[in-house]
């Protein structure tokens, strides 16, 4: 029990109060006092530069918009994991799952946080999609861009006992008597966007089950339960090494650059695009760090040096490399504007899907 | 004899003092945290997962697995001695237990509640070390269909099985339907019942409701009844453990029935809180005075611990194996796993075998100290009873706020544990039962998401829940107890069964019979 209350998440949920406001003054004075009194512990560690600027000054939360287990938690399980083996900061992470009602929680949590700069968003298409298909008030501008910290992919998938080519897929799908079943996560979001659109390029009909996480989709692929899936690289990583399911096509105009072997014979540079076996259907999808509204821009250029120093980490780029990520690295007006035209895109695809609440 | 083999290889990588100090660090912490209502095994591993970042990840895992064995065994604590249930699993505990504490049997209830926890969890690592290969292809077999029929079945067995008049446990359980479809719905990807209120956007969490409905309702119902928790001298000594070990073995149909179930509902993500609702359920009704259940029976503690406790551990099975999380705490587990750069997958196995071997040791080796940690440390858990109800009541409350609160950090959770606690004070005065209704509430989403998934899949056709043989019996099985009064009542016109009958098996029997 008394472990429980000293650890630091709790003694965090204790002293937050919701539209506290932190207090620039007292938070210097504190990292003094911290400085001074873990002086000599800094002074060792090379890593951990000295900031002219803003510091955090308690805990830092970083919260995912998804249930444990998925891409956003198992990229908030990385960060946590370079950040600490690093040294890149001194306040310890704390990841918080708020994946409820597929993850607008995470979303409303982080708008009611305004000011708060301990709090960063790892935030994916949801950020538009959400908004648009339940009606949440929810605008992403309302918080503060960090950077963008890498692309994910989509991949079309069939157990491997299915056909064992796009052409075979799309035909076989249109023989069936009953359409072929598509699992994705949620419902209206990307995978479903996906199973629209591939439904419009191939003339193939698909029922589309939504269930509430990537690795649920997995597995009831692998034991047959449904014919195919559109999951990210990393959702279906494992099932694909065990031989259980085949990738057929990945979503985007140019393959995967990633080379080395993954299974016994083949990489993820070997899966054809889309595009190459005739069905034009491109999407990639975000994966973003958001703080809270109304932060100062010391705040925010803390955060943008951080996630900077996080995309050098060796855990970084091993991360990238085994879940096929697309890296980039995007802060300020870049990200901005990116963000302006990925909205634009999600929208008209929403929108022609037929997606969007009235 | 593979399985042996790697067995004793795990045996070998566990056997160092660090492991063992750390093995014995983390099934302290993990008691404690069963111990707080709320606060409980998803939470505590969540908290302490960072530290062991630094650790190897078999050291890291024996750690955190332990917190998790702990978190089990701490669980029976509260809900024996203060009707309060530590995790949600323990809510079939306190039908018994929390009577028998009553009546000052508060040691032999826990010792009953820790031995049988033990047994629970140690037919589920025997069965994980023996057919892990098996039962991981088996979990494949359930799709959409068989897991709305388990959750039939379990809904069903409640209302068919239960003690309580049909009608309000029907009444209950359909209110607790009612409220779980708060919040957004998966399948369509619409908002319900929420009024526009970002609050109840992520739904009502169970946990708060059940820290509301039996903790705070119990405090109203104690100070209204000026009923003292005090006084009750709980001496226990080796003679009453050795007592309660002593009968043990008289009730093995019981013990077995409940490790059976716990396993498979662990294996198929029906989980650790459906299966100790099960097994208690059907002890009850294979005993033969069922009336003095809910009495302070010792069978209503070995029951639902036994089938919670394996259930909880066949749980990491599908984890390991296939990277289903079948319980809260499993998923946490998953994500630390992946962290220390495991993947969960068949190919776990094969790849990392001195990790899946070291952690499957450690099942062993946990629950073995584990039991003898919480039976010797019993008196001070019982001693809680001798400090004055004034005294202990507030720092119940307390306690319980902190609880409701820390599941989601949210001020709102505690005003609604507040309201069940007064929902659970009136359903407790007008006699509706509360278990149906925290089951409709923690099964109710994922019965209907399966349910509506059967339906596009097979394009609205019901035959779907007879398409196969697995999924064709549990479904029949589970028609058959809903109206099991019925046919029992027609059964015993007819001359069939008669009331001495002995008791059978397991739910086959009224199959069999009424075939």
């Amino acid at each position: 029990m008394r472990a429980g209350l000293n650890s630091p998440a709790f003694v965090r949920k204790m002293h937050r109060i919701p539209g506290n406001k932190p207090n620039n003054n007292q938070g210097t004075k504190l990292v003094r006092i911290l400085v001074k009194t873990v002086g000599v512990a800094a002074a060792l560690s090379l890593s951990t530069p000295a900031f002219a600027g803003w510091e955090p000054t308690k805990p830092v939360e970083i919260v995912v918009a998804a249930g444990a287990g998925g891409a956003s938690d198992q990229m908030a399980r990385m960060m946590q994991a370079a950040i600490q083996k690093n040294n890149l900061m001194k306040q310890p992470i704390v990841v918080s799952l708020k994946g409820g009602a597929s993850g607008a929680e995470a979303l409303m949590y982080m708008k009611s946080s305004e000011g708060d700069p301990n709090k960063v968003l790892i935030a994916y298409s949801l950020i538009y999609m959400l908004p648009l298909s339940a009606k949440i008030p929810f605008n992403w501008r309302e918080l503060t861009p960090v950077s963008v910290i890498a692309l994910d992919q989509f991949v079309l998938w069939d157990n491997s006992a299915g056909p064992k080519t796009v052409k075979e897929f799309v035909a076989a799908a249109k023989a069936a008597s009953a359409p072929f079943k598509m699992g994705g996560t949620g419902s209206k979001r990307e995978d479903h966007v996906l199973t629209v659109f591939l439904e419009q390029k191939t003339g193939a009909k698909f029922s589309y089950l939504p269930y509430k996480s990537g690795g649920e989709a997995a597995t009831q692929l692998v034991g047959n339960h449904t014919e195919s899936n559109v999951n990210n690289p990393s959702e279906n990583l494992e099932v694909w090494r065990a031989g259980q399911v085949r990738p057929l096509c990945v979503f985007d105009k140019e393959r995967i650059s990633y080379t080395s072997k993954v299974t016994e014979t083949q990489s993820w540079a070997d899966v054809p695009t889309c595009k190459e076996e005739g069905v034009d259907v491109q999407y990639l999808m975000l994966r973003a760090t958001f703080l809270p509204g109304k932060v100062t821009a010391e705040q925010q250029a803390f955060y943008v040096e951080l996630f900077h120093k996080v995309t050098q980490t060796a855990e970084y780029k091993d991360y990238m490399e085994k879940q096929a990520l697309k890296p980039i690295f995007l802060t300020g007006k870049d990200m901005v504007q990116f963000l302006e035209e990925d909205d634009a895109v999600n929208k008209s695809l929403m929108t022609e899907a037929g997606f969007v609440a009235k | 004899m593979e399985a042996f083999g790697l067995l004793l290889h795990g045996f070998a990588v566990l056997l160092t003092w660090k492991t063992l100090v750390l093995m014995m660090v983390g099934l302290v912490l993990g008691i404690f945290v069963g111990v707080l209502p709320g606060l409980g095994g998803p939470n505590g591993v969540a908290i302490l997962l960072p530290l062991t970042f630094t650790m190897d990840p078999t050291s890291a895992i024996v750690m955190l697995s332990c917190i998790y064995w702990g978190a089990l065994f701490g669980g029976a604590i509260t809900s024996i001695l203060f009707n309060i249930p530590g995790e949600a699993w323990s809510v079939a505990t306190t039908f018994d237990g929390y009577p028998m504490a009553q009546q000052g049997r508060a040691a032999e209830a826990l010792t009953a509640a820790f031995t049988s926890s033990f047994i629970g969890s140690l037919v589920a690592v025997l069965l994980i070390t023996f057919l892990a290969p098996m039962i991981s292809s088996f979990a494949l077999k359930f799709g959409p269909p068989e897991f709305f029929a388990v959750y039939l079945l379990t809904f069903c067995s409640f209302v068919g099985l239960g003690r309580e008049a049909k009608h309000k446990t029907v009444i209950s359980m359909s209110l607790g339907l009612l409220l779980a479809g708060i919040g957004m719905d998966t399948v369509s990807g619409n908002l319900r019942m929420t009024f526009g209120s970002a609050e109840l956007l992520r739904g009502i969490n169970f946990l708060v409701a059940v820290i509301g409905l039996f903790g705070i309702s119990e405090i109203l119902l104690t100070m209204e009844e000026r009923l003292a928790l005090r006084g009750h001298a709980a001496s226990i000594s080796l003679r009453v453990v050795l007592s309660v070990w002593k009968d043990l073995p008289k009730y093995w149909v019981t013990l077995l029935r409940s490790s059976f179930i716990g396993c498979w509902l662990g294996i198929t993500p029906g989980g650790a809180i459906a299966a100790s609702f099960m097994g208690y359920n059907l002890a009850k009704r294979f005993a033969k005075n069922p009336e003095s259940f809910g009495k302070g029976r010792i069978e209503g503690v070995f029951a639902p611990e036994t089938a919670a406790h394996a259930s909880g551990t066949a749980a990491l099975l599908p984890m390991l194996a296939l990277g289903i999380p079948g319980s809260g705490t499993a998923a946490i587990l998953l994500g630390g796993l992946m962290v220390w750069g495991l993947n969960p997958g068949p190919l776990l196995f094969v790849e990392h075998k001195d990790f899946v071997w070291g952690l499957i040791a450690s099942m062993y080796l946990g629950n073995v100290v584990g039991l003898v940690l919480v039976l010797t440390t019993v008196p001070i858990f019982a001693s809680i009873l001798r400090v004055p109800f004034a005294a202990v009541a507030p720092m119940i409350v307390v306690s319980c706020a902190i609880g409701a609160y820390a599941i989601q950090n949210a001020m709102f959770d505690i005003w609604l544990m507040l309201g069940f606690g007064l929902v659970g004070y009136v359903f407790k005065k007008i006699g509706i039962p509360l278990a149906p209704f925290t089951l409709a509430l923690v099964l109710g989403n994922r019965a209907e998401d399966a349910f509506r998934l059967s339906m596009i899949g097979a394009g609205g056709d019901l035959k779907v829940f007879w398409s196969n043989g697995l999924v064709g019996s549990i479904t029949t099985l589970a028609i058959v107890l809903l109206f099991w009064p019925v046919i029992d009542v027609l059964l015993a016109r007819v001359g069939l069964t008669q009331r001495s009958e002995p008791e059978p098996p397991r739910g086959e029997s009224p199959l069999d019979s009424s075939a």
